[in-house]
C-alpha cells in the first residue's frame, strides 16, 4: 500500500512521484544520548522481521562533507553559512538515500532536521527561516527523541571520550571561556529547544536514563503496535 | 522579507552596489569600469563575484562534474557560497564604510532556482538574511543580444551553463537559449518589485557606463562620507 508523503513546507516541487511505500522513522537526541546503539539493534530486529533497512545520519554525504570538515577545523564559518552548508549536506542525503530508499525500505536516520533546526536556534537564527528553510523535508512516521539531562550527557561524554569536544561544548559561540562550564549552559539550551519542538513536532520521548535495553522493548513494542510496520 | 537599506540601520557606513543581467549582458564589463572610477577618486572599494567562496567552491565544482546536484542542492549549494562571501566579506566591509560592489547578488539565486523548479517562496527565504543593495543594476538586453554574445566567444557550453539540467533541451544551445529565455523572464518580473535599476544593454560600453556613474553620483556619493581612514587605505600608504 503506497503512502502519500507529507513535507513541513513546500516539500521538492519538482517531484513527480510522491507516494512511497517505505517507512521514515527519526531518532534525535544529543551526542552520548544513546542513538546509535539503539539504531543498531533496531536495525537488527527489523532485519529480523525480514524489512530491508537503510540507516543514515548527518554529515555522511560526500558532497560539502569536507567542506564542513574543513571550516571546523579552522573554525572560521559564520553561522547562517554553517546553517547552509548543513541543510546542503541534508538535502543531499534526503534526495539521494532517504528518498530512493523509501520506495520500500524501512529508513531509520540518526538525527533529522531538529539537530538543525536546534543547533542554529542555540546560535541566534530565525525560528521562522529555519522552518521554511526546512520546508523540503518531509514529514516522518514517526520521531523518537531520546531525552537525556545535560549532567549525564557529561559524565557519559568522559566515559566515552575521555574530554569534551570543542563542537559539543558549544565553545564557537562562547558561552563562557571555560569548556565545562560552556558544555553544561550549551547542551541545555539544547534540551530546551529540543523540549519546545516535541510538542510542536509529536516526538516521541524515550528516556535516555534507562538501560539500553528497556529502551529498545519499548522501541520495539511501539513499532509492533503501529500497523505501518506490518505487511 | 528583506531588511531595511543600509542607510537605516546603525553602524553599517557602507554601501552595497550591485549588477545583475543574463550571461552576455555586458554586466561584469560595467562594474569593472564603475570600479576603477571609484578607486581613482580614491573612494575605499571592495569587490566580490557570484560563486567565488574558497571554502565552497571546490564542492560546487566536484557536484556540478559529477551532476549530483537536484534543484534544491543546486540552491542550498549556492546559498552557502553567498552566506560565506556575506558573512565573511560583504557585511564586514558595509560595517566599516566600503563601498561594496557585487557582480551578481541574491536575484541571481531567485532566477535561476526558480528556473530549475524550487518554490518561489522557500528560494526568497532562504535569502531573507542578506541586505538589500543600495543600488542594483539590471542590464537588460533581448536574447538574441546576450546568447550571441555568449556563443560567438565560446566553443562548447557548461552543462549547468546551459541549463541541460532542466532538461529543456538534449542541445545544449538550443538549452541554454530556453534557459536563458527562462532567466531573463524571472529577471523583468522582479524589476518592480526588487526596485532594480533597468539599464538598456544595448547601447556602447561607453554611453551605459555614463548613465550608471551618474546614478551612482546621485543615489550614493552625494551623501556618502567614507570614515578618515579610508584616505589612508586607498593611498597604498606602506609603512608607518
Amino acid at each position: 500500500m503506497n503512502r502519500k508523503l507529507f513535507f513541513y513546507g513546500q516539500g521538492l516541487p519538482y517531484l513527480k512521484i510522491n507516494q512511497y511505500p517505505g517507512t521514515l522513522i527519526v531518532i534525535e537526541g544529543a551526542d552520548c544520548s544513546g542513538r546509535s546503539s539503539q539504531i543498531s539493534s533496531l536495525r537488527s530486529w527489523l532485519e529480523g522481521q525480514g524489512h530491508a533497512v537503510l540507516d543514515t545520519g548527518l554529515r555522511r554525504s560526500n558532497l560539502v562533507g569536507s567542506a564542513i570538515d574543513e571550516a571546523k577545523k579552522g573554525n572560521t564559518l559564520g553561522k547562517t553559512t554553517l546553517s547552509l552548508l548543513y541543510a546542503t549536506d541534508f538535502a543531499d542525503q534526503l534526495e539521494n538515500k532517504i528518498l530512493p530508499a523509501a520506495a520500500g525500505f524501512v529508513v531509520l536516520a540518526d538525527r533529522y532536521i531538529f539537530t538543525l533546526m536546534a543547533r542554529d536556534m542555540v546560535r541566534g537564527a530565525s525560528k521562522d527561516w529555519l522552518r521554511k528553510l526546512f520546508g523540503f523535508a518531509p514529514v516522518p512516521d514517526m520521531i523518537f527523541y531520546m531525552q537525556v539531562d545535560p549532567q549525564v550527557l557529561l559524565y557519559r561524554s568522559f566515559e566515552k571520550y575521555g574530554t569534551l569536544d570543542y563542537w559539543e561544548a558549544g565553545m564557537d559561540i562562547c558561552l563562557s571561556g571555560d569548556i565545562f562550564e560552556s558544555f553544561q549552559i550549551y547542551q541545555s539550551l539544547l534540551a530546551h529547544q529540543f523540549d519546545k519542538m516535541a510538542e510542536e513536532f509529536s516526538f516521541i520521548i524515550l528516556d535516555g536514563h534507562e538501560a539500553p535495553e528497556t529502551i529498545q522493548k519499548k522501541l520495539e513494542e511501539i513499532l509492533r503496535d503501529t500497523s505501518m510496520m506490518v505487511r | 522579507m528583506l531588511k531595511a537599506c543600509n542607510q537605516a540601520m546603525a553602524g553599517f557606513n557602507g554601501r552595497l552596489i550591485i549588477v545583475e543581467g543574463c550571461d552576455g549582458s555586458g554586466k561584469s564589463t560595467q562594474l569593472y569600469l564603475l570600479k576603477r572610477w571609484l578607486e581613482q577618486q580614491n573612494y575605499p572599494v571592495f569587490f566580490t563575484e557570484w560563486n567565488s567562496s574558497e571554502l565552497v567552491k571546490k564542492s560546487t565544482k566536484k557536484a556540478k562534474k559529477q551532476n549530483l546536484l537536484t534543484p534544491t542542492t543546486f540552491s542550498l549549494i549556492h546559498a552557502s557560497d553567498f552566506a560565506d562571501r556575506y558573512e565573511k566579506f560583504i557585511l564586514p566591509h558595509l560595517r566599516a564604510g566600503y563601498l561594496v560592489l557585487a557582480d551578481r547578488y541574491i536575484y541571481t539565486a531567485f532566477a535561476r532556482d526558480i528556473a530549475r523548479g524550487c518554490d518561489p517562496k522557500w528560494v526568497r527565504n532562504v535569502y531573507s538574511f542578506a541586505l538589500r543593495p543600495d543600488v542594483a543594476f539590471y542590464f537588460q538586453a533581448p536574447l538574441k543580444v546576450s546568447i550571441d554574445r555568449i556563443l560567438s566567444g565560446r566553443s562548447e557550453l557548461k552543462y549547468h551553463e546551459a541549463g541541460m539540467d532542466l532538461g529543456l533541451s538534449h542541445d545544449p544551445v538550443e538549452s541554454f537559449k530556453l534557459f536563458q529565455g527562462i532567466i531573463k523572464s524571472q529577471y523583468d518580473s522582479m524589476v518592480e518589485s526588487e526596485k532594480l535599476v533597468v539599464m538598456d544593454a544595448t547601447r556602447s560600453i561607453e554611453q551605459q557606463q555614463k548613465e550608471m556613474r551618474e546614478i551612482v553620483s546621485r543615489q550614493i556619493l552625494r551623501d556618502f562620507h567614507p570614515p578618515t581612514y579610508g584616505k589612508y587605505l586607498s593611498c597604498n600608504m606602506q609603512g608607518e
